[in-house]
């Protein structure tokens, strides 16, 4: 019942249980979850934060249903109180609805061979039944919020014709044609410059707070995550290794993993004498051992107590952190690394 | 459900690939096919138990016996021999196109892919204007023209097939010839030739195998039905495409096998050699 | 932009079209022995047919200029006459043509219907079916048409018996009859090839992100194929597809031959056997500048279907 709820009182949105998830690969099961729990509000966002492999973008495929076929899951994922493994048909349909994804890289994601206008309203004329002219009014309306003027002329462009930018945020505003209640972004500025970056970063967060909507924000950034959120979730080797408050993550954080990130990004402020880069590779979920904790390989603060058994989430300071060490590591480990 | 078919993971499509790696038993057969029929193609008037050319109108379209497993043929000479012999002629036109048009097109696809600009557009215009050739055409038509035989045909198709071979090469030099060891090989001040003698093709070679294997299917697929139509091998020459030509009023007789089993190595070979082909572009395609 | 790739492209195939009537017609000076050696096959000549024949094809005149003059009137339809049979070129090919078209159309249809239909149906259901249809096709890839020619008549015409094996039949239902198993035959190598091509273009297609965009927005299962998979997929089935029914018109000439059939090509290679060389020339004009127009329409085909298109050749 680990959910890591900062702030009691309200009825979550989303609310993710002990996930454990496992892909069928080269004919046995992969793990690529593992007891993985969060919770979202409304009208929250909270960022999920992990380097390649931790399992981020898959937890948000399983929440949305998209992971591939043969995938074993165990654990719940609950959205407005229904459970969302056992949908079907129009439950399923109007799941889809209220839960929008957005995904990394815009032009793999949009058909290159159907015009925007077609792209966008789809959803809308397949499964609302919405007739092509009133989904197309509503289309330019969103593409105006997220701030494309000419919505009519953009309508009957190819995705080609526009910048990798312009179809980010045309993705948005296709994800809250439905009015979805959460949005998934997975990486959604990743494959963009610096200077789109905060462009689209704006405008989700404007969007947020306009329409209460609630967001899981992924990123491999820390500081990103950070920026926007109000909660943040780490993630590693398909564990879920702190969630703590946004504010305090980058500058008390209670897992080595957590420092070790912040601190491989060099900041303007401070003063480094070298680039501080986490040694090793990150572990995939099924790499990860089973009776030790997975960082222990690239843990400044590797003891014996880690190489014992795999740690669970303990509650410290309103967060929570998957570190045996954690209470004595606490208030140390941002210190240490600037030493 | 067909749909989650298109939800791999990054992990799926790595299985994927790993699955190429295992050798399998088709692939060995086919490899073997093909050094039995090269053998039987260069051992060939060795093997046979009887003469090949041999008319015997007494004997024709007599069946299978003890001592002449296949039976004789229209005009009475025993299937086995001729079949044994006719790998010859089957074999050699193939290698004649395959020689020919993979050693053009290697040529013209590095040149175009090396000297780029003004070389390339021309070399490509230029194969693109002869792309409009069906090679089957052309080598009927040269065979019109210059009498029938082997030599007309086999030019013609090397003709129409180059293109294809060197619009394929020369992708695969243009790749080649954006790596950075290129550059390097050329600051150190080494010569054109040299670079891609030395360096461009054998890392090509992979390709240029893969598409030689296939490419001699597709030439015997053409040449047997030029001698089938007697443009090509005239009879009474033992060749497999000949032969299925000379025997077929014996399906309508009730005696298919003459022309059946000349068919059938024809199809055994070209279906090895399309095998083995494929496999050898995998596998090359999945070293890179 | 769309435009003007597709006029480079036409211009192209034009260009290819002239070449290539610049070879067919140079062939009678390629042939050893001089041009009126050629046109007439090595048969001996009276005088004023010898007469003729040089002043039809101008001989006396420079060869560009008989070149000029062949191309001209191939154009307004005189092919010239045929030394065998005297008669016209162009009258000769109209009696014929009709049954390499059909044959060519027929062929068609069963590949487009049987490969791509075979191709969807195995790229969308991994399983029993979709293995079958690999193995089949990987066999019958390598099949060329006249074998398989006189497979299936050995199967269905001698032991069968349900089609005839010889000849062109009389009456449209008659002729469709005597049609099906060339037709079969010819499709028979061009079939798989469609099939595999349009099976791993499915495959492909139905991997790509879009359609998960398209699934996690609960578009149902049938719209996403159809507006997603077939639709993006149906771009290189298209291409493959216009290709091999261009090859086609080159291999019917065999498949003519097996079946005995009357048509363009069974009639080229008896032309080309006896040193006809006025009438495989009038044929091989016909059949290449055929071969063009369908790859035009391939490339048209192309265009309209991928918006992405603008220059560059078609891959």
């Amino acid at each position: 019942m680990n959910r890591g709820v900062v702030f009691r009182g309200g009825a979550p949105l989303l609310e993710v249980d002990n996930l454990s998830v496992r892909l069928a690969v080269e004919g046995s099961m992969r793990a690529v979850l593992h007891d993985v729990s969060l919770a979202i509000r409304p009208g929250e966002a909270l960022g999920l934060v992990g380097e390649s492999g931790s399992g981020k973008s898959m937890t948000a495929r399983a929440i949305d249903r998209l992971l591939p076929p043969g995938a074993a899951v165990t654990g719940s994922i609950r959205f407005g109180g229904r459970d969302v493994m056992t949908l079907s048909g129009a439950d399923l349909k109007r799941f889809r609805g209220e839960v929008a994804m957005i995904f990394q890289d815009p032009r793999a994601h949009t058909n290159p061979v159907r015009r925007i206008g077609d792209f966008m309203t789809e959803a809308l004329r397949t499964n609302a039944g919405v007739p092509m002219d009133e989904a197309a009014r509503r289309a330019v309306a969103l593409l105006k919020s997220v701030g494309i003027e000419d919505g009519e002329r953009r309508l009957r462009q190819y995705p080609h014709e526009l910048s990798g930018g312009l179809l980010q945020r045309v993705m948005i505003a296709t994800a809250l044609l439905t009015q979805p209640r959460l949005l998934l972004a997975d990486e959604p500025t990743t494959a963009l410059d610096v200077t789109t970056q905060a462009e689209v970063l704006a405008i989700l967060d404007n969007l947020r707070s306009e329409l209460r909507l609630a967001m899981l924000f992924i990123t491999h950034n820390l500081e990103l995550a950070a920026a926007i959120c109000d909660r943040t979730v780490v993630m590693y080797a398909g564990q879920v290794v702190e969630v703590r408050e946004s504010s305090k993550l980058h500058d008390q954080p209670l897992h080595p993993y957590t420092a070790a990130l912040a601190a491989a990004r060099p900041s303007i402020d401070a003063t480094a004498h070298r680039l501080t880069a986490i040694t090793g590779r990150p572990l995939s979920a099924f790499e990860a051992p089973a009776e030790a904790c997975a960082f222990t390989a690239r843990c400044p603060h590797a003891a014996d107590v880690c190489r014992q058994r795999r740690p669970a989430l303990v509650e410290l300071d309103g967060g929570l952190t998957r570190c045996a060490r954690a209470t004595e590591l606490f208030g140390r480990l941002k210190v240490e690394l600037h030493a | 459900m067909s749909v989650g078919a298109g939800l791999a993971t990054g992990a799926w499509r790595r299985y994927r690939a790993g699955r190429q790696r295992r050798v399998s038993p088709l692939l060995i057969i086919s490899a073997a096919v093909i050094v039995a029929a090269t053998f039987v193609a260069i051992a060939g008037p060795l093997l046979a138990p009887y003469n090949p050319d041999l008319p015997n109108l007494s004997q024709y379209f007599v069946g299978s016996t003890p001592d002449h497993l296949l039976g004789y043929d229209a005009q009475g000479r025993d299937v086995l021999s001729r079949l044994l012999v006719g790998a010859r002629t089957s074999m050699i036109g193939p290698l004649g196109v395959t020689l020919i048009c993979m050693t053009l097109g290697a040529l013209l696809a590095v040149t175009a892919a090396w000297r780029g600009g003004a070389y390339d557009a021309v070399i490509s215009s230029g194969l693109d204007i002869v792309f409009a050739f069906p090679g089957i055409l052309l080598a009927v038509l040269a065979s019109a023209v210059f009498g029938a035989g082997l030599v007309a045909p086999v030019l013609a198709l090397s003709v129409a097939y180059t293109p294809y071979v060197a619009r394929v090469l020369r992708g695969a030099a243009l790749r080649e010839r954006a790596q950075p060891y290129i550059a390097a090989l050329e600051v150190q001040g080494a010569s054109a030739t040299a670079i891609c003698m030395r360096h461009l093709i054998p890392n090509m070679l992979h390709l240029i195998i893969a598409q030689a294997t296939t490419l001699f299917g597709y030439a015997m697929v053409d040449l047997a039905a030029i001698s089938y139509l007697g443009l090509g091998i005239q009879p009474p020459a033992a060749d497999w495409g000949v032969m299925v030509s000379e025997n077929q009023q014996g399906i309508i007789q009730g005696f298919a096998t003459p022309s059946l089993a000349a068919g059938l190595c024809i199809v055994v070979v070209v279906v090895a050699f399309n095998i083995l082909g494929e496999r050898l572009y995998e596998r090359g395609e999945a070293r890179r | 932009m769309r435009l003007r790739y597709f006029v480079r492209r036409l211009a192209m195939l034009i260009v290819s079209l002239l070449v290539a009537s610049f070879v067919i017609f140079a062939a009678i000076y390629l042939a050893p022995g001089n041009p009126i050696a050629a046109l007439s096959g090595g048969r001996s000549i009276p005088p004023d047919s010898l007469r003729v024949l040089e002043a039809r094809y101008h001989l006396d005149q420079p060869f560009l200029v008989q070149y000029w003059f062949w191309l001209t009137n191939a154009l307004h339809g005189n092919l010239g006459i045929s030394i065998t049979l005297r008669e016209n070129v162009s009258d000769l090919i109209a009696s014929r043509i009709s049954t390499t078209a059909g044959l060519v159309l027929y062929s068609s249809i069963l590949i487009i219907a049987l490969g791509v239909g075979l191709g969807i149906l195995s790229g969308l259901r991994p399983g029993l079916l979709d293995t079958s249809v690999l193995v089949i096709t990987a066999i019958s890839a390598s099949l060329p048409a006249f074998v398989a020619a006189i497979v299936l008549i050995l199967v269905f015409a001698v032991q069968l018996q349900w089609f005839p094996s010889i000849g062109n039949g009389v009456g449209f239902l008659d002729q469709v009859k005597h049609l099906t198993l060339p037709a079969f035959a010819l499709a028979v190598s061009s079939l798989a090839i469609v099939a595999r091509v349009t099976r791993s273009a499915i495959r492909e297609e139905a991997r790509r992100e879009h359609v998960q965009t398209a699934v996690s927005r609960g578009i149902p299962t049938a719209l996403l194929i159809w507006r997603h998979v077939l639709r993006n997929a149906a771009i290189p089935i298209t291409t493959i597809s216009g290709i091999t029914i261009a090859s086609l018109i080159a291999v019917a000439a065999v498949v003519e031959v097996v079946f005995g059939l009357a048509g363009l090509g069974a009639y080229l290679v008896l032309s080309a056997q006896s040193k006809d060389l006025a009438v495989v020339q009038g044929i091989s004009l016909l059949l290449v500048t055929a071969f063009v127009a369908v790859n035009v329409l391939v490339d048209v085909l192309y265009v309209v279907l991928d918006p992405r298109v603008s220059l560059g050749s078609r891959q």
